[in-house]
């Protein structure tokens, strides 16, 4: 493994942040928190120093960060609203909150991020944004899937002289809206066929039917801290996604963990009963909101599974038992149209 | 078929009979002839106090919490606490849960 170039300029960045905010640091060692090619997340005492994605601009990035600055019982707010160069990469700095404990499903805060949520939700967007990037992101792992497994077929099979052909054909699917071919692995082309059951806005191919509502755009567990850490009350974190958009996309995953049985249904009814309640607006307030969740809810299960099976044939391994219960969900929505939409503005 | 507003292909659905198409792009639907009628009068049998309840909607039986019909066969229609959750349960959520 090649050590990123950039963690030690990070890590310099995050103490001398760290120390400016304070006379008396306790100066233990300089953590990092994430190191992936999307982005370098350091801490150095209360302080983080977050390395954002290569191709993120300041005019992508500082509406988002102005948008936590004012609305900082929704989101964690920056140290500073403007990010800096480093090395050609924005970095942003921010306060440390704490997390949600992996370790302690029982713990997760289902209904303060349903809530957090929905009151995003029915905030208007206290700058101009940009487009919520959710669906930008599916599309994206779709693409790099395609990429993926059309090179291991091609490497695979080059020596039975069908490399040419099979190159041929998966540059047709990524060019036309044809079903994918069939020539790629079943998982592939189960995911693949998934993805093509969605509207165009899902695929980012078309402008979302929604351009006013604030939504996150990339909500996980790992999107919640407590600021002031370890007990003050539960922030949103990570602006880079965050946007004007379909709210439902941020009830998507947790809406898609529970349609592929990783989420037991009563934390799934904690979650949507919470959203409701604080009037979140992606969903009726009563009744069936799967007509509203379902192109969301298969657009991150595509993504998720999409992702998966990258990182499988990356490694050169199988897929395992959670992973393979997102690819049976792709091969079951494929024959099954999403539902009708409803509610959204013409 | 294609949307007379934005031309992005129509998709037909069924509900209660009635074959809707909506648009791909922008969502909007088209009805043909007779089928705004056809659904006001499926509307007003849903609103109508005595007469035999309405069937549910096709896919989702009344059962809840509700569940798309592409999810995993265990996925909604029981509770939370058999052995399956258990297990997986563990095993997806720091796995899946908390990442992108």
């Amino acid at each position: 493994m090649t050590p990123n170039p950039l963690l030690p300029h990070l890590t310099a960045q995050a103490k001398a942040a760290a120390h400016s905010r304070t006379t008396a640091c306790p100066c233990g060692a300089t953590v990092t928190l994430a190191d992936r090619p999307d982005a370098t997340v350091v801490r150095h005492a209360d302080t983080v120093a977050k390395a954002h994605a290569p191709d993120i601009t300041p005019s992508d990035l500082t509406p988002r960060l102005t948008t936590a600055t004012h609305l900082p019982d929704l989101l964690l707010p920056p140290l500073s609203p403007t990010p800096v160069d480093l090395h050609g990469r924005l970095v942003t700095f921010w306060p440390y909150g704490t997390p949600v404990d992996p370790e302690d499903p029982d713990a997760a805060p289902w209904e303060e991020a349903a809530t957090l949520l929905a009151r995003l939700h029915r905030t208007p967007a206290p700058t101009p944004l940009p487009a919520m990037r959710g669906p930008a992101k599916a599309a994206l792992a779709v693409a790099r899937l395609r990429a993926a497994a059309g090179a291991a077929q091609t490497s695979g099979t080059d020596h039975l002289t069908a490399g040419t052909d099979q190159t041929a054909a998966t540059d047709q699917t990524a060019a036309t809206d044809l079903p994918p071919a069939t020539d790629l692995p079943p998982d592939t082309t189960a995911v693949l066929r998934a993805w093509h059951t969605l509207p165009a806005w899902a695929r980012a191919e078309a402008p979302q039917p929604d351009s006013t509502t604030l939504c996150h755009g990339d909500l996980h567990l790992g999107q919640l801290v407590r600021h002031p850490a370890p007990d003050g009350p539960w922030l949103l974190i990570d602006v880079d996604d965050l946007g004007v958009g379909v709210p439902a996309w941020d009830l998507g995953r947790p809406a898609a963990w529970y349609a592929c049985g990783l989420l037991p249904p009563d934390e799934w009814d904690r979650f949507l009963a919470a959203y409701r309640a604080a009037g979140g607006p992606a969903v009726p307030a009563h009744g069936d909101p799967w007509p509203a969740l379902d192109v969301p809810a298969r657009a991150l299960t595509v993504q998720t599974a999409a992702r998966a099976i990258t990182k499988a044939l990356a490694e050169g391994r199988l897929l395992d038992e959670v992973e393979q219960s997102l690819v049976d969900a792709c091969d079951r929505m494929a024959s099954l149209p999403p539902e009708l939409t409803q509610g959204y503005a013409k | 078929m294609q949307c007379p507003k934005c031309h992005a292909p129509m998709h037909t659905y069924n509900r209660n009979g009635v074959q809707i198409e909506q648009c791909s792009g922008c969502r909007g639907i088209f009805l043909d002839y007779g089928e705004l009628e056809s659904l006001t009068r499926l509307e007003s049998q849903w609103s109508q106090p005595a007469p035999p309840p309405p069937a549910a909607p096709q896919a989702y039986p009344a059962a809840a919490p509700q569940a798309p019909a592409w999810g995993a066969p265990h996925g909604g229609h029981h509770g939370g606490h058999g052995g399956h959750y258990g297990h997986k349960r563990h095993k997806s959520f720091g796995h899946m849960l908390f990442s992108s």
